[in-house]
């Protein structure tokens, strides 16, 4: 039951082969026997999921149903959901209740989504291999001695496992994207302004962007159904036409322009990565595609004004956790001064205080223009190379990461190394375009991605030009022996 | 550009955050290390160039004056640290 | 040496819309602590802020009562500091583009003259929550209703040369956004507060001396008290050879005396940044004119139509537009009436001002509404009573109110106006008057001028009051010859 995408399962379900009650016990049972190894739940949420199950059958008997109805899935534990802890993977929030639900829980829940529980990802999202945890790492399906990259390292391991169909993850500089290639499952972060940011956890607001983790392209199209839409609440969110992302999967190739950028293949690429995304490339030129080699000269600023930017609004997006009014309070406060640097001091990790530090620094007085203003800059430049590119081609073509990870522990001592992975991922948010990684290979037995970029709000011809791959080829499909 | 412990412990104090004495060198190697990334920004082409705060160019959104809230003071208030009287409590403030 | 003496006003101005700038709470004066603490208000985990219209229609209203330009774009940023009563810890505010730009408004000093004060800028934000100092265990309370209400700052020129001057100023301010409907201004509940940048510099000395701010300030007695307290400190240290470091400073009122609050090092870094989380504000053209259309009758404009079209003078018409509420009741007492504007001016401003003034009194609390004035002014223009007996009226419609029409009646307090009626009192008092009657016809027409008052006094005194003075004068004049 458990190899089935969601698109099948929602078959099931509407056929009546399976009632959501059986299939949510199925999944909850496979999360109490694999999880163990994988560490990819901070809380599972069993008695709620079943009485949602059970709901579920019922609206479907009412004859009420949506293709989601009685779907169970997984949310990344930065999504609000009320009555529920919502950590972030911080201690900081460890005693967290949210008093509400985020927008993308509240629409997924009305489309009938059962929820299993909270998955494990970097704490408040600042990490790519999920290590940064107040829960501990996430291991990696694929080979537990790895990482599952990260920040939504719990979401894509758990969907690689089967531990879920699907999962919610959010991306900042590729927390979707890059655990998806890591983890061999498709992942996409859509357009900034897509999908609502109310309840989701801040961590750089003009960066972070909810979107699926699925098995297929198809199952992403139907989970962004029920999440993308404009938001009220959300300032920044779009407010534009949600077409149905199912709509156009199958639509054909022809003449598809793809652009392949000379700076995503340079010395960086590991070898292995490369020639598996070659390859995926050479598929797409079978199914009618045209190349175009194109440049985007300013990809090596991304890495150095991205840790201007998410830093400094990270510094000021967490100031709000001070000890007063939720979260962790230090024990027995001197004065006010004491409450806040140590409950701040004690609730946060190291790769959390580093940020913030940053990003204090690069917006305190005299260093403002030199780091915030100019990273500002570098911005409009990066985008600005997109735009270009977007002239000449519809979608664009890369690796997502520019090797098939790394072991647990092996970067954990040099942040900046671990910083440099996110190459190929960070400019898609630093411009808020959508970007996709789907499954195209292996490489040493763990999973390769290959990521596709599309201009503003195209997420459907993303979708229809993942879609087209998938149905001839089966990496997608693949799952690691030991959650078989 | 090295930092110091001082810079670092200034920055730190700016975001009430306490650093343990034996945390203070590891933090400052590494911020340094972090900051000689973020250097390779002043070599970008930047002059002329309008900032860019957003991705998209879209305008503010103006939301209707009307009251939408209603009290939830109890529930907000189960998951505070320490409150009394409606209130939040927090260690004398000294102006 | 002498000493010249600069003040700057940052005005903050809490906008009375229902709801707050970027959540939808109620900002209603007085609730219950945190019952009006909204998820956004809190600063929860992932809560978003989205601007109030009413707020921004209001910042316009403003802009467009000081002669501003109305930004066509302006930006939200954030202010990074950290207290109990800021619960994100940065405070939503408006740094680099505020929303109203470069105006001015009119200031009227004691000797009725005006003066132009210059307004740099004024900006939205929102307001801070408040800590309460009582005791709860050693811990201090925080109340967040107040977090999130709509703060206009405005802040002015350095343009002030006296104590007197600012308050003249926030005073101007306050009738202005009275006018506009802004805000209730009231500075006891903090509608409005004020602070007072002061420096001094030598008589002819074209630099600014260092300024020192008095924050809060929250009446505009303290306004002029804690400045000329701080214009003394300031004096004394430069007197004595001491330079003044820049500060922030509290005023007691009890000691009179201000005090630092913040010492040198603790200086803040805001760390300003534009918020990510809220997009460009755009004001149109449209909008701009919208807003202009629904504006009211400023007092400027008032005081000039007040001029023209009612006569008065200069000094009244400043005095009755000075508030809008009091301007307001006035045009009633004139339509009310239909007396001669001045004649409703001079009891206005002084028979109604001055009953408000000794009861400690605001005008929209008056016990004597502007259409019981208006009704007793009436019968004082068509000659039913005299200027002396309507005081007395007055003063029975503030004690026990009614109308004057009905203590006329039931008190008898008609004037008399039957000529023979008048003539026999008249007769009488002449006739009881022979010495001064011959000391009269003695005199030239100049002295007669002073004695006929006493014939007047003794006329009036026999008719309790209720002759019209203007006959008594006539049928006097005949009779003595």
């Amino acid at each position: 039951m458990h190899n089935q995408t969601l698109k099948a399962l929602s078959e099931a379900l509407a056929n009546g082969q399976v009632s959501s009650e059986e299939l949510t016990r199925h999944y909850l049972e496979r999360i109490a026997q694999h999880d163990p190894q994988l560490n990819s739940f901070i809380t599972v949420t069993q008695e709620q999921a079943m009485t949602q199950a059970r709901a579920a059958d019922q609206h479907r008997a009412a004859g009420k149903a949506t293709p989601l109805t009685g779907i169970p899935i997984a949310h990344k534990d930065i999504f609000c959901t009320q009555g529920v802890k919502t950590s972030c993977a911080s201690r900081m929030l460890d005693n967290f209740i949210a008093p509400y639900d985020a927008t993308v829980v509240a629409q997924l829940a009305a489309a009938g989504v059962v929820t299993l529980g909270k998955t494990n990802m970097d704490e408040f999202a600042m990490g790519s291999s999920n290590e940064t945890s107040f829960y501990g790492p996430v291991n990696n399906p694929w080979d537990t001695d790895y990482v599952p990259g990260g920040s939504s390292g719990g979401s894509a391991a758990a969907v690689a496992a089967r531990l879920a169909p699907a999962a919610t993850g959010t991306d900042t500089g590729g927390s979707i994207r890059q655990p998806a290639s890591l983890c061999g499952i498709t992942g996409l972060k859509p357009t900034y302004g897509r999908v609502s940011r109310w309840g989701m956890i801040a961590f750089a607001s003009s960066l972070d962007q909810a979107g699926p983790m699925t098995q297929t392209a198809e199952d992403a199209a139907l989970l962004l159904n029920a999440m993308a839409g404009f938001d009220h609440r959300d300032s920044t969110s779009t407010d534009i036409e949600v077409p149905d992302f199912t709509a156009d999967l199958n639509r054909p190739l022809d003449g598809l322009r793809i652009g392949l950028p000379k700076e995503f293949f340079d010395q960086g690429l590991d070898a292995e990565v490369g020639a598996v995304v070659q390859a995926a490339i050479a598929q797409y030129e079978k199914l009618g595609a045209t190349l175009v080699d194109i440049e985007l000269p300013n990809t090596h600023l991304s890495i150095p004004a991205y840790y201007v930017v998410a830093p400094a609004e990270a510094s000021s997006n967490l100031s709000r956790y001070d000890g007063v009014r939720f979260g962790y309070r230090c024990a027995d406060p001197m004065d006010l001064e004491d409450l806040y640097k140590r409950s701040r001091g004690e609730g946060f990790g190291d790769e959390v205080k580093r940020r913030i530090l940053i990003g204090t620094y690069a917006l305190s007085a005299g260093y403002y223009d030199a780091y915030y203003l100019k990273a500002q800059k570098a911005r409009r430049l990066i985008k600005n190379d997109f735009d270009a590119a977007f002239q000449q081609v519809d979608v664009i073509m890369g690796p997502t990461s520019p090797n098939a990870g790394f072991k647990l522990g092996e970067k954990a001592a040099d942040p900046v190394s671990m910083y440099l992975s996110d190459i190929y991922t960070i400019s898609v948010n630093m411009a808020g375009l959508p970007g996709i990684s789907i499954p195209a290979g292996m490489s040493q037995g763990r999973p390769v991605g290959l990521q596709i970029i599309g201009n503003y709000f195209d997420e459907a011809r993303l979708l229809n030009v993942a879609h087209r791959y998938q149905q001839e080829t089966d990496w997608h499909a693949q799952l690691p022996a030991a959650f078989a | 550009m090295a930092l110091h412990k001082d810079d670092v412990l200034k920055i730190a104090h700016l975001a009430r955050l306490q650093l343990a004495e034996d945390e203070i060198p590891a933090t400052t190697e590494r911020l340094t290390s972090i900051l000689g990334l973020i250097e390779q920004l002043q070599a970008a082409p930047t002059e002329g160039v309008a900032p860019m705060a957003h991705p998209t160019d879209a305008i503010q959104r103006l939301r209707d004056d009307q009251v939408t809230e209603t009290n939830q003071r109890e529930a907000y208030q189960q998951i505070a640290p320490a409150v009394e009287d409606g209130l939040y409590l927090v260690p004398k403030v000294i102006e | 040496m002498s000493w010249e003496v600069v003040i700057g006003l940052e005005v903050h101005v809490q906008l009375a819309t229902r709801s707050k700038i970027f959540s939808g709470s109620a900002t209603t004066f007085g609730a219950e602590p945190n019952t009006q603490a909204s998820l956004i208000d809190l600063g929860m985990p992932g809560v978003l802020p989205v601007l109030n219209a009413g707020a921004v229609e209001k910042a316009i209203k403003f802009g467009l009562g000081i002669e501003a330009e109305i930004a066509p774009r302006s930006v939200f940023a954030r202010k990074n500091y950290f207290y109990p009563d800021l619960p994100k810890g940065y405070q939503i505010s408006q740094f680099e583009l505020p929303i109203v730009g470069m105006g001015h408004l009119e200031i009227t000093l004691e000797d009725g003259s005006s003066k132009r004060i210059g307004i740099t800028r004024a900006h939205l934000e929102e307001d801070a929550g408040k800590s309460l100092h009582e005791d709860y265990h050693g811990m201090s309370g925080i109340d967040l209703n107040r977090a999130g209400t709509p703060l206009l700052e405005i802040v002015s020129e350095p343009d002030m040369r006296s104590a007197k001057e600012a308050v003249a100023y926030a005073k101007a301010i306050h009738s202005l956004i009275r006018y506009l409907d802004i805000s209730d201004g009231d500075m006891s509940k903090g509608n409005m507060r004020c602070d007072c940048n002061v420096s001094l510099r030598p008589q002819g000395e074209t630099e600014f001396g260092t300024r020192r701010e008095i924050k809060n300030v929250n009446s505009f007695r303290n306004v002029e008290k804690a400045i000329n307290a701080e214009i003394e400190w300031q004096m004394d240290e430069l007197e004595s050879g001491r330079a003044i470091e820049q500060a922030t400073v509290l005023y007691d009122p009890v000691k009179d005396k201000t005090f630092a609050m913040r010492t040198k090092e603790e200086a803040n870094d805001y760390r300003y940044f534009p918020d990510p989380d809220l997009l460009p504000l755009e004001v149109t053209e449209q909008t701009v004119d919208r807003v202009r259309a629904s504006l009211p009758e400023l007092p400027a404009q008032k005081i000039e139509r007040f001029q023209a079209e009612l006569e008065l003078s200069d000094y009244d018409a400043r005095v009755l537009a000075a508030d809008r509420v009091l301007a307001d009741y006035f045009e009633t007492v004139v339509a009310v009436s239909g007396a001669k504007p001045k004649l409703c001016a001079n009891w206005v401003s002084v028979e109604l001002l001055g009953a408000l003034n000794k009861n400690d009194l605001e005008i929209d609390a008056s016990p004597v509404t502007a259409e019981q004035l208006g009704g007793l002014l009436k019968r004082i223009a068509d000659n039913t009573i005299s200027g002396k007996i309507a005081k007395q009226i007055f003063e029975e419609l503030w004690n026990h109110g009614g109308s004057a029409d009905q203590i006329i009646e039931s008190q008898g307090l008609k004037q008399e106006t039957d000529t023979s009626a008048i003539e026999a009192i008249v007769d009488e008092v002449i006739a009881s008057s022979p010495d001064q009657v011959a000391q009269y016809q003695a005199a030239d027409d100049k002295k007669r001028k002073k004695l006929i008052g006493y014939f007047v006094g003794q006329t009036m005194k026999a008719s309790k009051g209720k002759a019209n003075p203007q006959m008594v004068n006539e049928i006097l004049a005949k009779k003595l010859g």
